[in-house]
């Protein structure tokens, strides 16, 4: 997977995931994605964005454009340092939630992503990556 | 008396926005002693699972205070993407617009003479 271009943006504040959102949108604009594909990956980066300053006690999210194979696409990265997640299983099932939450963030971004990534352990933070490729 | 709401949303709002727009609301619904509350998210390019909560919290609250609540204005994407995300928002009445919004409350509210359906009340 090749990188074309990068942004970050440090997440402290409920404006900060608004921030993200606008950054998203900017991407999948850029890319051209239909109507549909843009709002689904600007949900899935509220979603993730929200969990970065819930449960990450704030984060980094990184918007990245990327190309694969003569395909392009949006991967978002959501980096904390926080307490991390003990079952990543358990805290993908649809209605878990350890804080305030639906708990429906990281089961419904993964839903609205064609990648998805986690990695975390207690202790050590979480990183979660999504792609959303554009539509041949 | 018997007022109905209307509230339009016109800002991409983040989560403490969300919260105090439906502490507000609750409080505007007893001031004018509301039967109906119309909320406008025609302007909403995105609806995620804590804008989604607010709207049903707003409902039930409304619910508790005597008003039915209607949501109208919602964007195909939004919908689409809303179910896929995990949040079909049972529960919520929705119109496709403002008008069909006041005619949804209209029959609803029908019946009862305490409702005034002539009147509405913008907020912002």
């Amino acid at each position: 997977m090749q990188v074309q271009s990068s942004q970050s943006i440090s997440v402290r504040t409920s404006e900060d995931v608004v921030a993200v959102r606008q950054l998203v949108r900017k991407g999948s604009l850029l890319l051209g994605f239909t109507i549909v594909d843009q709002t689904k990956i600007v949900t899935a980066s509220s979603e993730l964005a929200r969990n970065l300053l819930i449960y990450g006690g704030g984060g980094v999210a990184i918007v990245e454009i990327v190309q694969n194979g003569g395909r392009s696409g949006l991967r978002l990265t959501f980096e904390d340092q926080g307490p991390g997640i003990p079952d990543i299983e358990l805290a993908l099932r649809d209605g878990y939630s350890s804080g305030t939450g639906m708990g429906l963030g990281l089961g419904g971004a993964k839903r609205l992503s064609h990648d998805f990534e986690i990695d975390s352990a207690p202790g050590k933070g979480t990183r979660v990556s999504i792609v959303r490729w554009k539509a041949l | 008396m018997g007022e109905f709401l209307l509230v339009t949303i016109q800002v991409d709002m983040h989560d403490r926005l969300a919260m105090s727009l439906q502490d507000d609301l609750t409080a505007q619904i007893v001031r004018h002693t509301a039967r109906g509350v119309l909320i406008d998210i025609s302007a909403l390019e995105m609806v995620d699972s804590f804008i989604g909560r607010m709207l049903s919290n707003i409902a039930n609250m409304a619910r508790l205070l005597d008003a039915e609540t209607v949501v109208v204005g919602m964007r195909p994407s939004v919908a689409i993407t809303l179910v896929e995300l995990g949040m079909p928002m049972r529960g919520i009445r929705t119109a496709l617009d403002v008008e069909k919004g006041m005619t949804a409350l209209k029959i609803a509210l029908q019946g009862d003479p305490s409702t005034d359906a002539g009147s509405v009340v913008p907020i912002d």
